[in-house]
């Protein structure tokens, strides 16, 4: 497994493919030309909206297109294509060391917004969004995610034991912008040693660790804010209803780099896992770079059945392995074993779904519902509450396609609602 | 025991009459004033309940025509000899609207995929898994989510993985056009029987990629078109139906015969449609 591996530098590559659709929310806005000359940190697309998020050149060279090109998320968006010129050189005032503890939480708060800085847990939301909480909604707990339930992915891990100052530093920063003093950081148990680390580190400035059960979904927002604080989130609301703000481990990461050293996302951690590679490992890779090389250096074996960018439970399945790295990616799964087409069957109302739903929800009355095309009646079933987190799935006998179905309702619904 | 019969017979007789008393009171003092004429329109209404008109159904429909201003048109279903009775019926003249009939825009060969798609059967799912398994991102996915939510059974799934209208049965509801993802369904009068058929919205060089008959955007129709029907926007030529003169001038310069002349095969069967547009 990638969990004893150290976090490797890749390569940095002769071209990189920047994605304007890598986060959640209205894509970017190109703000270069053809032909523009770039340097590293330079922005080469601002944020198409408030919830967008702004795209930063991760190495210096030429603009050498811009024009659709395949993504993690699905086949062709907007991309910008730089060609490297091997100078390394940074574009003025990044990588300069500032007292970001001399800034004002609003000064923080643009700092994270121009910087680029999306959700690296894999939601990509932006970061500058969740921190802005409306004044109306008191926050009184930060709570950092180190949780990193899907089995394969260890990225989290090892930022968490490797550069365990930029983690802590970084939510500090963001316990500041929402002007709290208690903080929390959940691990699972079965990451002791990080545990350790960040209880030590974060102990003199009143953040806390709590050691969490071994379970999955345990990483997602509602349930971690419901082990540690014991809170529950009301349907359809979100976090900041009952006063927190949860943040991921790497996100704290990017934010320190942002806020102390002026240096915008431009690289993300990542795990190679998974049968169909030789070797497993943890890389810090720039975004925009093209997976294959890496897969190859990893020993990518003949016969891949499947390829995930993710974690295996909620991953986004992948058709090439020539996809460029999106912020969101934190993980890439080889698998060959495994991989099965199967037919599913009726539903043999056993409940193993509802015992198992981490949100309370009844999954096979959704899917069932799904099948007749009852979107009104599964949005009266709390459809938009499903973390679709996929436990229903993996629980069922029948090998319904579940977690798919409340997926395409949820669809279904949103699109009714924006008539 | 004669008595018992008696008895029980004799007081389920009174207690028979006295319901039946208290029904016939009932009906008489708690009846509902309904309109005749919603009725009988709705006996002319098809009653397929296909919701087309925006309504729950014939029903409702009916009594939006009768107490609302609608107009007996918005059925798109309704047969016109039944539309113009129902006009009659609500003391209307109407207005004769042409027969219009689903068009699909796409004419693929065969379905260029990126990768496999083991999941559920419907187009709108299979859109939900990484934008859609085709090459092409404005074709057909060919899992017939159209050919299920037809009330009429006017559109089914041909061997060549495309939907395929029954002229005949077609009435032009338009729930395939709603239903389809990809939005390469359409509602087009009938006497205007020239389509692009094609929805890629790709560049040509792309679409030569993904498919023989893909329009490529060479506006070769839009010069060749008398009537200044025709206009090329995002590399998709797009007919303006209400100039269209049905002069087929566009299809015969279309290099990649992306254009059809339905016109020529009305009537027939709709697969001869297709076979005799892919002879020419």
């Amino acid at each position: 497994m990638s969990k004893d591996q150290p976090i490797k530098q890749a390569p940095t590559p002769d071209i990189v493919y920047l994605s304007l659709r890598q986060h959640l929310g209205a894509p970017s806005k190109a703000v270069v030309k053809v032909g523009d000359l770039v340097k590293k940190g330079q922005i080469v697309a601002e944020p198409g909206g408030f919830v967008s998020s702004a795209v930063h050149s991760p190495v210096s060279g030429k603009v050498k297109e811009i024009k659709p090109h395949p993504h993690m998320m699905g086949p062709l968006a907007d991309a910008v294509v730089v060609e490297n010129d091997g100078k390394d050189e940074w574009f003025e005032g990044c990588n300069v060391a500032t007292n970001w503890e001399s800034m004002t939480p609003e000064q923080l708060k643009e700092k994270i917004r121009m910087s680029g800085i999306v959700g690296l847990g894999g939601a990509t939301f932006p970061t500058h969004v969740k921190l802005s909480p409306p004044p109306e909604k008191k926050i009184d707990s930060a709570i950092l995610n180190g949780v990193e339930c899907e089995p394969y992915l260890t990225a989290d891990y090892r930022l968490m034991i490797e550069q365990p100052d930029r983690v802590v530093e970084g939510f500090r920063i963001i316990m500041k912008v929402l002007g709290v003093s208690k903080g929390y950081i959940g691990v699972e148990a079965n990451k002791p040693d990080a545990y350790i680390i960040m209880k030590e580190k974060g102990a003199k400035y009143g953040i806390e660790a709590v050691m969490l059960k071994v379970k999955y979904p345990q990483g997602a927002e509602k349930q971690l804010i419901s082990a540690i604080l014991g809170r529950e989130v009301p349907s359809g609301g979100l976090p900041m209803d009952v006063g927190c703000v949860v943040q991921n481990v790497g996100t704290a990461a990017a934010i320190y780099d942002a806020c102390a050293k002026n240096i915008p996302l431009l690289t993300r951690i990542m795990t190679v896992s998974g049968d169909g590679v030789s070797h497993t490992a943890n890389y810090n890779i720039v975004l925009g770079q093209m997976l294959g090389p890496i897969l190859k250096e990893c020993g990518l074996k003949d016969g891949i059945r499947k390829l995930v960018f993710g974690g295996p439970m909620m991953g986004l399945a992948e058709p090439s392995e020539n996809i460029p790295l999106a912020k969101g990616n934190s993980g890439v799964l080889a698998l060959i074993a495994g991989v099965e087409k199967y037919e599913p069957r009726m539903c043999i109302r056993c409940s193993r779904c509802i015992d198992h739903c981490p949100m309370g929800l009844n999954p096979s009355v959704l899917s069932l519902l799904s099948d007749i095309s009852d979107f009104t009646s599964m949005e009266k079933h709390h459809a938009m509450d499903c973390i679709e987190c996929g436990v229903c799935t993996y629980m069922c006998p029948s090998r319904r396609m579940i977690v798919q179905q409340i997926k395409l309702g949820k669809q279904r619904i949103l699109a009714s609602r924006k008539k | 025991m004669l008595t018992t019969v008696i008895i029980s017979l004799s007081i389920l007789g009174v207690l028979g009459v006295l319901f039946g008393l208290g029904l016939a009171y009932a009906s008489k003092k708690f009846s509902v004033e309904t309109d005749p004429r919603v009725d009988r329109i709705c006996e002319l209404l098809p009653n397929a309940n296909c919701g087309a008109c925006g309504f729950a159904g014939c029903n409702a429909f009916a009594e939006q025509l009768v107490h609302g201003s609608l107009d007996v048109n918005t059925c798109k279903v309704c047969a016109s000899e039944a539309k113009s009775v129902i006009s009659s019926v609500l003391g209307k003249e109407l207005v004769n609207q042409e027969r219009e009939i689903a068009v699909i825009h796409c004419m693929r060969e065969t379905i260029p995929a990126r990768f496999e798609y083991n999941g559920i059967q419907d187009c709108r799912s299979a859109l939900l898994v990484n934008g859609g398994f085709t090459t092409c991102q404005y074709g057909c996915l060919g899992l017939g989510t159209c050919a299920t939510v037809c009330p009429f059974e006017a559109l089914y799934m041909g061997e060549d993985g495309l939907p395929h209208v029954v002229d005949e049965k077609c009435t032009g509801c338009g729930n395939c056009a709603k239903v389809c993802p990809r939005g390469m369904i359409t509602i087009a009068p009938m006497s205007r029987d020239v389509h692009i058929l094609c929805n890629s919205k790709h560049d040509g060089k792309y679409t030569i990629g993904c498919c023989n008959h893909g329009c490529i955007g060479c506006k070769r129709c839009e010069k060749a078109c008398p009537a200044g029907a025709i206009a090329v926007k995002d590399f998709l030529a797009c007919i303006d139906y209400t100039k269209c003169v049905v002069c087929g001038a566009c299809v015969d310069v279309c290099p990649t015969g992306a254009i059809g002349d339905y016109s020529l095969f009305r009537g027939k069967q709709s697969a001869k449609w297709r076979s005799g547009l892919a002879a020419k």
